[in-house]
């Protein structure tokens, strides 16, 4: 009898990666009518197993910190499954002399189960960084094509914040905001009189109910998970509707090796690792949106080498890789004694900041280009391992009185931390390892990293403004502590735990890496144009941060998720029209 | 979870159903959160007090630790101490698991017990209150250190030893509930901060 193999199945679109713009994509294509496969590295979730929402650190033997006590910050027992600095089998490499540090997640949702949740817009001067000062490069679309995007992701995620006027900070479509802490009414009161603009934060956290989704019950504790999905996560809020269309089919376990291209110089199919056997598969689409996270999705074009692009995919211009850049970081925390005199009460709120300060001196002739923001927080939140080391170590001794000092200190630190712009240079950028390879045998990213003069000044910079704030608001600088003396609520700024007062983040540390496949108009100097479609394969997208040309001081996510919509809504005008 | 698992929706839309509409605000018992969250039970509060057996300490050495975690942060008018926290137990946990604790740990209650029996002639826990008062007092200040580089070690130890103590009492039950730590909880409307004068 002759032998047929079954009938080769074709997606319309492969989408690698179900964060921010993995999920976006997935969401708009498939509602869009498009049959999407979607390849993720890591399991499914399930909030119900996976989320340790309201449990007490004495539930948990270890009381948060794990085993031997080595999982603290991002990385806790209670944090939702998120990703990991470093994972077994599967390096990066820094270059002699680098520092750098990859977060990788590997979970469906990646970063957005944990993330801060900071939702700010891009402002019409940071897609116009060259116009602007001379450094960099602009993007090639305006912030007027970017906002009406804007304008649908934050409608249907929920977003909360208040309408300021801030120059080059654009109000958006928001929810209103919770009332401020007690933290945060001191602080405010310190920018106050130091005219520091300081206005109710932006985050993805519902503060009225939206699309069946509960509003938030001020817990402070979105970096576990959230239940109800009162926060965003693309888990939550994006993967699901594109499951109800019945149009996705998500495989997960899949660590995605190479986009294949056919011999009509297209990419016609996905090769992968199912982890779980370690066998290599293939999907077929007729068209490839990489999501995969800026270095991530970098190092799959760059691995997808063919006769046709000896180079990697869509790098004829050499760019992939290339551009790294990270947000600069710095922190500072203090201590306020007014804060001993509060009645305990609950301080938690939503997790993460009331307030911050947008970036107030654009316009100004500055010592640095370009700008940043402050996050920051503190204050009574729910005690954790390591919280007291530094009272204890100022206070010494033993005892009552020291059992005392602990509770009449307990709430009164809050830390700062700088969020800020770096302009790309030559010195950082990522590119394949020539030996290193992961356990499936895939060549590993090498990192080269080095700070411009640029960013050293704007921490010190932050540094110094974070001294007058501490000192406005009557608190005392606490310098050269080992350590954050209280973990912040916000999920990103636990990362921070560990990083001394007084100094620049490590490079990938803030965990705002991206560039590493821009975006423009030129197909010398870029991979992809103003669509995120590549310049060399027209069937091949980007849809993270891969694709950003600058790095604005305003934290990633959103517009990961008003790019990749742009994105897929174009995609799927041209696959209606053919023309993929 | 099995069929009495109820989602924290259901919990928070069944009772947001007696909710009397323009509350300012309610807090949903813990209990029904307790019983969302089918929150596992620590294994302290199955276990019986004292039945716990050290995974690392010996039973003197543990004995020891006990002690000095009590010490240094005692049961007063306002609260348990360091044991009935279970400080020590959280301690001796990790410890079994980290070669870098056992280190300090292990090398500081050696140190401490050929001290005393240096001195007094016992061991740390056969010494009188005054005396272990004495040796205490002399490691638990960094001012020791720097007088007397010999006791460098010593209270490293002792300030190590200290903050773990705190990590242990300060999450638990009771070391919260002294905090005066309010939340955790299930609000509608976040009341920001009361008020106080000065804030």
């Amino acid at each position: 009898m002759l032998q047929i193999s079954p009938a080769k199945k074709v997606y319309d679109v492969c989408i690698i990666g179900s964060g921010a713009g993995g999920g976006t994509a997935a969401k708009v294509l498939t509602e869009g009518g498009l049959s999407v496969v979607m390849l993720e590295a890591g399991p499914r979730l399930d909030p119900d197993k996976d989320f340790k929402e309201h449990m007490w650190p004495y539930q948990l033997p270890h009381r948060g910190v794990g085993v031997g006590g080595k999982q603290r910050g991002i990385g806790d027992e209670f944090m939702a499954p998120n990703g990991f600095w470093e994972i077994e089998g599967e390096p990066y490499t820094t270059a002699p002399g680098s520092s750098f540090r990859w977060f990788r997640s590997r979970i469906e949702g990646g970063r957005t189960n944990h993330w801060g949740r900071i939702a700010l817009r891009f402002g019409p001067a940071d897609l116009r960084a060259h116009s602007t000062d001379g450094f960099g490069d602009d993007w090639p679309i305006s912030y007027e094509e970017l906002a009406p995007y804007y304008d649908k992701v934050e409608s249907y995620i929920g977003v909360f914040g208040s309408k300021e006027n801030v120059p080059n900070s654009p109000d958006g479509v928001f929810m209103p905001p919770p009332k401020p802490r007690c933290t945060e009414t001191i602080v405010k009161k310190a920018c106050d009189k130091l005219k520091i603009t300081c206005i109710p934060s932006r985050l993805a956290i519902l503060t009225k109910p939206l699309n069946d989704r509960d509003a938030c019950h001020y817990c402070a504790q979105c970096g576990r998970g959230c239940r109800s999905a009162s926060n965003f996560s693309s888990s939550q809020v994006m993967i699901p509707p594109a499951m109800a269309t019945g149009r996705l089919t998500m495989i997960a376990n899949a660590m995605a090796r190479e986009i294949v291209v056919g011999a009509n110089g297209k990419a016609e199919a996905v090769s992968y690792i199912d982890k779980s056997t370690g066998s290599e598969q293939r999907v077929y689409a007729k068209a490839v949106v990489v999501a995969a996270s800026a270095c991530e999705s970098a190092r799959l074009l760059l691995n997808s080498k063919s006769a046709t692009f000896s180079n990697g995919l869509a790098n004829s211009s050499g760019v992939v890789g290339r551009y790294l850049t990270d947000s600069v970081g710095s922190d500072l925390a203090g201590y306020f004694p007014q804060l001993e005199n509060m009645p305990p009460h609950n301080h938690d709120g939503v997790g993460g900041m009331h307030m911050y300060m947008p970036w107030w001196r654009f316009g100004n002739k500055n010592e640095f280009l370009r700008g940043y923001h402050i996050e920051f927080g503190g204050g009574r939140d729910m005690p954790g391992v390591g919280g007291f080391e530094y009272v204890c170590e100022e206070t010494e001794g033993y005892g009552v009185s020291l059992k005392q000092k602990c509770r009449s200190s307990y709430g009164t630190f809050i830390g700062f931390s700088g969020r800020g712009e770096m302009i790309p240079n030559e010195k950082s950028f990522c590119e394949l390892d020539p030996e290193v390879k992961d356990k499936w045998g895939i060549p590993v990213l090498r990192f080269h990293w080095q700070w411009g003069e640029n960013e050293n000044k704007m921490a010190a910079d932050m540094q110094q403004t974070f001294r007058s704030i501490i000192e406005a608001a009557g608190g005392t600088v606490i310098a050269g502590t080992r350590r954050h003396p209280q973990k912040s609520s916000a999920g990103e700024s636990n990362a921070l735990q560990h990083q001394p007062a007084g100094r620049i983040s490590t490079g990938g540390e803030i965990i705002h890496e991206l560039g590493t496949v821009r975006m423009g108009n030129d197909p010398k100097t870029s991979a992809l144009n103003k669509n995120c479609q590549a310049h060399d394969v027209k069937n091949v997208f980007v849809a993270d941060a891969a694709p950003f040309v600058s790095n604005p001081d305003k934290n990633p996510t959103l517009t990961i998720m008003a790019l990749s919509w742009k994105t897929s809504d174009y995609l799927l005008d041209q696959a209606k029209k053919g023309e993929l | 979870m099995g069929a009495d698992f109820v989602s924290r929706r259901t919990v928070l839309k069944s009772l947001s159903i007696g909710a009397v509409a323009g509350s300012v605000l309610r807090v949903i018992p813990l209990e029904a959160a307790e019983f969302a969250h089918h929150i596992i039970e620590s294994e302290k509060t199955e276990a019986k007090s004292g039945a716990y057996t050290p995974k690392f300490f010996d039973a003197h050495q543990y004995k020891t630790l006990q002690s000095l975690c009590e010490t240094i942060l005692p049961a007063d008018a306002d609260s348990g101490g360091a044991i009935e926290a279970g400080a020590p137990e959280f301690i001796d946990l990790l410890t079994s698991e980290n070669t870098k604790y056992q280190g300090i740990l292990g090398d500081g209650l050696k140190w401490l017990d050929s001290s005393c029996t240096t001195r007094y002639g016992k061991a740390y826990l056969e010494s009188t209150p005054q005396q272990q008062k004495e040796i205490l007092d002399l490691i638990a200040y960094r001012k020791s250190a720097e007088q007397d580089v010999s006791l460098s070690q010593a209270v490293e130890f002792f300030s190590f030893l200290r903050n773990f103590t705190a990590d242990g009492f300060f999450t638990s039950k009771i070391g919260i509930k002294y905090l005066g730590y309010k939340g955790n909880t299930y609000l509608v409307e976040f009341p920001g901060c009361p008020p106080v004068p000065g804030v």
